[in-house]
């Protein structure tokens, strides 16, 4: 018995030789050799250090507004021009990172938590408990995202904040779809009868054995998300409900900027970019997610 | 002989098919239908049948992936039906499933050794500093090497995948293991590794097994016990040789006159039966049977026939034997 024993600790010490990557450190390895992925996290961590350092590196008052200097063309003073108020655009684009990543994220978050935890209660228990919930689900997308989103403003009131909210709460049911047809997908499947058998309960096998396998789904899904919550908040901007004057938020400065698109089109064009930069970034990086997170399509 | 390890007593699933707009059935598939029968401590109980007669229902309703519609299941001295979910739980910990498909039945984003360990985690079978060694003895166990640990399921053959599945099972020490089909995916050459390495396992843990099957040598070469299904019914029980060698049920001997043999001096008659497999649902009182049976007579089609011991414990359930 002795003997043995100290066989499959020889064993051992020899495969952490063999193999010593754990399993986040595959997929890590996996997500830096896709490029689109490292092009995406290099531009989502420049944004992050823009976001959060922007303070200081804003060359003006991102508020400060001179008429005198109004629809001024990028020169070396101002790199992106001037906006209808004589406010430095480049020095708005920086104020802004932060809003819009932030209003993204959490957005995303809310509507992806609870719309995962319905979607997988629906799916998983089916039967009453899931018509229940998504004919709620069904309702819900029944009334246009934009319109219901000012509802819940109406009722929760003005401000970034609720916009956050409303926007996650309006987005619920799409992930609550799409995580309920994953699961209903996948819970037949053998391995996840095999996992009851072996006595997990029925949070176990929803978060550990069903989860994991439609992750890739809902990964790409909620970095879309992000971008879709970055343009609904400047919508709800542009509405007056969202991001409050002067703030800058860079839907909200499209939004106000649109009548000028012929006589001054620097003023549209560069919130544009600084949008669909940040909607390519989490998309790159989502795709290279996906990849990583399902081990057979790792390259090792 | 031993003591029956399980007791199956009228045994019924019946799954809805159809329902009416109040959500009360119409149309009932009836899956498995008054099944009786008993398995003994260490035997390997074989049940075979075509495909859609209910055997792997059954199977499923032990390990309680099904709620039975009626009747009783009895394992180690205990109703299982009677009990409620949480107990449950505990007491079919006992009783674990080999997959028929072993290219599903293993969580792609799991390792092996994370799949063979998380039924010794969870019910928290040896404290964890205990549970890779164990994990390692159970990879040898069922042939395979420690190395295999780190790997994930689609980096392995059937035959590898299987014995994950086998040492899967393996992990909560069970008594009772169903085995279901788990050789039918595999390559021939394949099979009679898989059903030696059951043999050898079934001695070293002391198991039993039932064990679910449509491949008639496969059934042979490994069972003590076989009962054979038709469409939800048991229609015969015996011990194996007994059985091959005295079929009684027309419909056992049809089945097993299909069997092919390499032996050219024995004569067989080819027993060729008309028509399909009628429709599980409303299959009417009679014998199941009775629509393709070739010696069916007057009132095969009114009552289904109870099991019948004719002796040695060899039962039948046809009206051919009704005055033995």
């Amino acid at each position: 018995m002795e003997n043995n024993t100290d066989n499959i600790s020889a064993i051992q010490t020899t495969e952490v030789l063999e193999k010593p990557e754990s399993q986040l450190r595959e997929m890590w390895a996996s997500l830096i050799s896709n490029k689109g992925a490292v092009a995406g996290l290099i531009i989502i961590a420049i944004l992050t250090f823009v976001a959060i350092f922007g303070k200081w590196l804003m060359p003006y008052d991102p508020n400060y507004s001179d008429m005198a200097i109004s629809f001024q063309p990028p020169s070396t003073a101002h790199w992106f021009g001037t906006d209808q108020l004589g406010r430095d655009i480049f020095s708005r684009i920086i104020d802004g990172t932060h809003i819009s990543l932030t209003v993204g994220l959490s957005a995303v978050a809310i509507s992806l938590t609870i719309g995962t935890i319905l979607g997988a209660v629906a799916g998983y228990r089916g039967g009453k408990t899931d018509a229940v919930i998504m004919r709620f689900m069904d309702m819900m997308l029944a009334i246009p995202s934009i319109l219901l989103a000012i509802a819940f403003m109406a009722a929760l009131g003005k401000g970034i904040d609720k916009a956050v909210i409303a926007i996650g709460l309006v987005s619920i049911p799409e992930y609550a779809r799409i995580v309920r047809g994953c699961i209903l997908s996948v819970k037949e499947n053998d391995y996840v009868q095999a996992a009851k058998v072996v006595g997990n309960k029925d949070v176990r096998i929803v978060f550990k054995h069903i989860v994991p396998n439609i992750l890739s789904s809902i990964v790409v899904r909620a970095t879309l998300g992000i971008s879709t919550a970055v343009l609904d908040t400047s919508a709800l901007g542009f509405l007056g409900l969202g991001v409050q004057p002067p703030f800058a938020e860079w839907g909200d400065m499209l939004g106000r900027a649109r009548g000028f698109i012929f006589s001054a089109p620097h003023t549209l064009v560069f919130p544009g970019i600084a949008i669909t930069i940040t909607v390519l970034a989490f998309n790159l990086l989502g795709d290279g997610l996906r990849d990583a997170l399902d081990p057979k399509s790792r390259k090792i | 002989m031993s003591e029956p390890l399980v007791q199956i007593k009228n045994l019924k699933k019946y799954f809805t098919v159809e329902t009416d707009l109040l959500g009360r059935p119409t149309s009932v598939l009836k899956a498995v239908d008054d099944v009786t029968f008993d398995i003994y401590n260490g035997e390997t109980f074989g049940l075979v049948g075509e495909s859609g007669c209910g055997k792997t229902t059954i199977g499923k309703m032990l390990v309680n992936l099904y709620r039975p519609t009626s009747g009783t299941i009895i394992f180690n001295g205990q109703d299982l039906t009677a009990l409620n979910d949480t107990k449950r739980r505990e007491y079919c910990r006992d009783i674990q499933l080999i997959f028929q498909d072993p290219y599903a039945s293993l969580n792609p984003r799991m390792t092996i050794g994370d799949i063979i360990a998380e039924p010794i985690r969870i019910n928290k079978l040896l404290p964890s500093n205990k549970v890779e060694a164990r994990v390692n003895y159970l990879l040898n166990c069922v042939g395979l090497a420690n190395h295999h640990r780190n790997r994930y399921p689609h980096e392995f053959s059937g035959g590898q995948r299987q014995r994950v599945g086998i040492a899967r099972a393996l992990a909560v020490q069970p008594k009772l293991i169903v085995c279901d089909e788990p050789v039918s995916a595999l390559d021939v050459s394949i099979q009679a590794q898989v059903l030696n390495l059951l043999s050898d396992l079934k001695d070293e843990f002391g198991l039993t097994y039932l064990f679910i099957a449509h491949g008639l040598n496969v059934v042979k070469h490994i069972s003590d016990r076989v009962g054979v299904m038709y469409l939800g019914k048991l229609m015969e029980i015996a011990t194996k040789d007994e059985l091959y060698e005295n079929p009684l049920n027309p419909y056992t001997q049809a089945l097993f006159s299909a069997i092919p043999t390499t032996d050219v001096t024995r004569k067989k008659e080819r027993i060729i039966l008309k028509g399909d497999v009628p429709s599980p649902i409303d299959p009417g009182k009679g014998c199941r049977f009775f629509s393709r049976c070739f010696k069916a007579f007057e009132g095969c089609g009114e009552t289904f026939p109870e099991l019948k011991d004719v002796g040695g414990g060899h039962r039948v359930a046809c009206r051919l034997y009704d005055g033995i």
